[in-house]
């Protein structure tokens, strides 16, 4: 009797854990699309256009004088980025500012040809084929 | 009066010679962070990639 009892208190223990698995899987699954979703069109957009770039601490900048729906685009993409590099400076030790700038190192080196990023000097630049020009402190 | 002047002088003669004193300090400090801030990146550099990588929305 007491066996049994035992025996059942036994067999549902993993059962819950992998119902629990089982659900923290369809958590993952349902928030990898989000996380991989893609660039809003009119951000894409006045990325190619040259009107916004990467600068050089993490966070996007204005090539050129910015239309209004432009400045709340990239203010509004600019605090995404701080929340996501102060979590991390947290998981990582660091500070805000040093995870914005190793972020920002490749975020212009992934620039593609075409799009603007501002040198050290402050300067904008229109990416090449060659490699970019980055701060002496990126790796 | 005249005495007055020298002594001004004087004065502000060694307070020059004070900030210059000083000023060898700093580039010393600024050369310190430099060489933090190339450790840390380095450091960091797989976390920002993965980062940029996960949120490619934002990026």
């Amino acid at each position: 009797m007491t066996g049994n009892d035992m025996m059942r208190v036994k067999m549902w223990k993993p059962t819950g854990l992998a119902l629990a698995a089982i659900a923290a899987t369809a958590a993952v699954a349902l928030a990898v699309p989000s996380a991989m979703a893609q660039r809003d069109p009119a951000y894409a957009a006045a990325r190619a256009a040259g009107q916004i770039g990467e600068q050089p601490d993490g966070y996007l900048g204005f090539a050129s004088t910015p239309t209004p729906a432009i400045r709340a685009l990239v203010q509004d993409l600019n605090i995404k980025r701080k929340a996501a590099y102060t979590e991390r400076a947290q998981a990582t030790g660091s500070t805000v500012e040093q995870f914005a700038f190793t972020s920002g190192c490749n975020l212009i080196a992934n620039t593609k040809p075409g799009e603007k990023y501002q040198a050290p000097d402050g300067r904008w630049l229109t990416r090449g084929e060659s490699p970019p020009v980055r701060n002496a402190s990126c790796p | 009066m005249v005495g007055r002047s020298l002594a001004v002088l004087i004065g502000a003669a060694a307070v020059t010679g004070c900030v210059q004193i000083e000023t060898p300090d700093k580039p010393i400090e600024i050369n310190l962070n430099i060489n933090i801030r190339q450790e840390v990146v380095y450091r960091l550099d797989g976390d920002a990639k993965k980062l940029i990588e996960q949120n490619s929305e934002i990026f």
